[in-house]
């Protein structure tokens, strides 16, 4: 068969008929005619986002608590009738430089909202990122007051700063103090010296003098969140006499600290934490018995609110024998909120997803207070904190009174003493 | 401060760097003989104590009684390692053997990691929490145990090296290679033997930091550096050298912890480091090279 050759009619080629101008024509009036029904095809599709966790390193426990979070949030935002969120894992290796090039990938990758990252300094880094790629960033959390106070027009934090938890914390103090007629004269205050750590260690100075405290701070001591021996720590904490041990920790770092006032048989009257670690699953099922008694000053949930009870039923089916907690329920509330404002913004657009997050209104949620709303900096500044206790691997609620489901138990049983 | 609360730390120092010494022991060794550098030292180390953690959940072995059949297990890894993968580098430049070493570093934190998830992971004895009380003094119990294995370890391994003929001919490899080889000595088999003792060594060192310490499979950077700095302190090549590097850098880290501030610990342990590499380069108990 002879094969037509193309080069014989060049012009024919390169030329444009009337019958294919025509047909162009009518293809552009054809695709500008469809254009709105491509914009309610993108509301249906799923509204991809970076989930940036420690899943390794030192905070890799906590990391992976907040993942539980993450996977039993699809089904109940399916059930709340939101949109379907597209999740895409990152591992910051609880290290700031991963954090970074790991946004800048997910990014990259067409990651549409960014969520994490559990660490002040983590988040920081990612923040940067978003705010320099014009991506909206919700933080789960993290609790270092600069965060938002750059100016960033797409960071967004439902958690508390320092300053709230620390305020918080002193408050539901007094009220512990007041219920069990009893308080310590003095403390050691320990915390780790990451960018959370050292953002709480300057806020104690700024605001404990504000509340009027039954107690004085008499020995400072940080320490290297990473740190695989805090028995120096401990001696050094234990030398001062005080009272009470009041902490800013991690999980590894708080386990560490329990075994050796274990070991060192020390049982100060009260451990009171103003962060995580003493409350964390991994902590109550490693030390058993021996982690009944300290007090958590920490954002946690509302009990009462009707969507706290779902979440502690998809946790119960999801994850058998853990508690909720901070984790799970402000993982949950950052996602949440994208999906809220996807809902509401009609398109995965950054700067309209971006504007729909900060005119965020949820009143049905999790966490204690009003609901979830930002102020101009992007940060819910109506979050309330409550005292936690732990107690037969459980937690109990000890404060605010309006939402305790217990009376703290008062002093800590000393560690000798237990069975 | 009391003076108790400083003898303490003081002992615990010295009991932690006893353990340290163990671990940089089998750095050294390895150096000494095959003069390769294991930047995969640390790494080794974790699989000793991911063996420990799983026969302990397993099967409740104590971590002391497994010490032996562990470190024969790290000893046969060690031995395979360099007779099929390290030999053939033992000629190639200094960056070939290093690429290599990081390699499989690289290699085993991620297989651990895939075995064994993220989470830290630790071994809870009967004794985990007791401490024997002298006067004002307490001393950790599982440190004491851990620092007289290490003791009971190191003395082993230099009675094989100075009183039996393997040990001779391999202290005799490290002296003079060619003359090894002219003599007939196996040196092949010898540098995989060292490189299996070098091993041995720092997984016994495992076994016993497992009591003391929780594991993740990130863990073991932290432990290479901190081998590499006590070797360096105490000589590299020298045997006493590694075991008083590590008590140095252990009572350094715990008195200046004490003494001004946890947070500086490790700081003041590098500043040894840089002292000994100013004022006396071949280390505290190294030779220095002709």
């Amino acid at each position: 068969m002879k094969r037509k050759s193309p080069s014989k009619s060049p012009s024919k080629a390169a030329s444009v008929s009337r019958r294919a101008f025509s047909a162009g024509l009518g293809a552009v009036g054809f695709t500008a005619g469809i254009a709105p029904f491509n914009i309610v095809r993108a509301q249906g599709a799923a509204l991809k986002v970076g989930v940036l966790l420690p899943r390794s390193g030192f905070q890799a426990g906590i990391g992976q608590d907040c993942q539980r979070g993450v996977d039993i949030a699809a089904g109940i935002l399916k059930d709340m009738g939101m949109p379907s969120l597209q999740f895409m894992n990152a591992d910051t290796e609880t290290n700031v430089d991963v954090a970074r090039s790991r946004a800048e990938k997910l990014i990259g990758e067409g990651a549409q909202v960014l969520m994490g990252a559990f660490d002040s300094g983590q988040s920081s880094a990612i923040a940067q990122v978003a705010e320099q790629k014009g991506i909206p960033y919700v933080i789960n959390i993290a609790a270092a007051p600069p965060i938002t106070e750059q100016g960033y027009k797409f960071v967004f934090r439902n958690f508390p700063t320092a300053g709230m938890i620390l305020g918080g914390a002193f408050t539901a103090q007094k009220e512990i103090f007041a219920a069990v007629g009893s308080a310590p004269k003095t403390a050691v205050f320990m915390h780790v010296n990451d960018t959370f750590g050292t953002s709480m260690a300057g806020g104690i100075g700024a605001v404990m003098p504000k509340f009027d405290m039954p107690y004085k701070i008499v020995e400072t001591i940080a320490y290297d969140p990473a740190a695989r021996d805090l028995a120096v720590e401990i001696s050094k904490a234990k030398a001062t006499g005080a009272d009470a041990l009041v902490m800013v920790s991690r999980l590894n770092d708080a386990i560490l600290l329990t075994r050796e006032m274990v070991k060192q048989r020390w049982s100060p009257m009260a451990i009171m934490s103003m962060g995580p670690g003493w409350y964390e699953d991994q902590y109550l099922k490693t030390l058993g018995k021996l982690a009944d008694g300290p007090l958590s000053f920490v954002p946690w949930y509302d009990p009462n609110k009707p969507l706290s009870k779902t979440l502690e039923e998809a946790l119960a089916k999801s994850n058998p024998g853990v508690s909720l907690n901070t984790n799970h329920v402000y993982t949950f509330e950052a996602l949440l909120i994208a999906a809220d404002a996807y809902k509401r913004a009609g398109s995965a657009d950054p700067k309209a997803l971006a504007d729909a997050i900060r005119a965020t209104n949820i009143t049905n949620n999790v966490s204690p207070g009003p609901g979830i709303q930002f102020d101009a900096k992007g940060q819910n500044d109506k979050l309330k904190i409550s005292g936690i206790q732990n107690r037969g691997g459980k937690l109990l609620t000890v404060a605010p009174k309006e939402a305790a489901n217990a009376k703290a138990e008062w002093p800590l049983t000393p560690y000798d003493k237990r069975a | 401060m009391p003076f108790d609360v400083y003898l303490n730390v003081a002992v615990g120092g010295l009991l932690t760097g006893l353990v340290y010494g163990l671990m940089a022991l089998g750095l050294s060794v390895i150096f000494g003989v095959v003069r390769v550098v294991n930047f995969a030292h640390g790494e080794m180390m974790t699989i000793a104590m991911y063996i420990a953690i799983v026969l302990f959940s397993a099967l409740h072995l104590d971590p002391l009684i497994m010490l032996v059949p562990i470190s024969a297990v790290l000893f046969c890894f060690g031995y395979a390692l360099q007779a099929g993968i390290i030999n053939p580098f033992i000629t190639r430049p200094e960056h070939s053997q290093f690429l290599l070493l990081v390699a499989i570093a690289i290699i085993i934190i991620n297989v651990l990691l895939i075995i064994f998830g993220p989470d830290a992971q630790s071994v809870q004895t009967s004794y985990s929490y007791d401490s024997f009380q002298i006067g004002k003094l307490i001393v950790d119990a599982t440190k004491l145990y851990a620092a007289a294995a290490a003791l009971a370890v190191a003395v082993a391994l230099y009675g094989f090296f100075q009183f039996t003929a393997i040990g001779t001919a391999i202290r005799a490899c490290a002296d003079n290679y060619t003359g090894a080889l002219v003599v007939g000595l196996d040196v092949k088999h010898l540098y995989a033997l060292t490189f299996g003792l070098g091993a041995a060594c720092v997984g016994a060192a495992g076994v016993m930091l497992v009591l003391i310490v929780d594991v993740t499979p990130s863990l073991g950077p932290a432990y290479t550096l901190l081998a590499f700095v006590i070797v360096i302190t105490g000589g590299l090549g020298s045997m006493p050298g590694a075991l008083l590097g590590g008590v140095l850098i252990g009572l350094t880290e715990a008195m200046a912890g004490l003494i001004f501030t946890p947070s500086a610990k490790s700081m003041f342990a590098f500043a040894i480091l840089v002292l000994v590499l100013l004022f006396r380069p071949q280390g505290i108990m190294g030779k220095k090279a002709a």
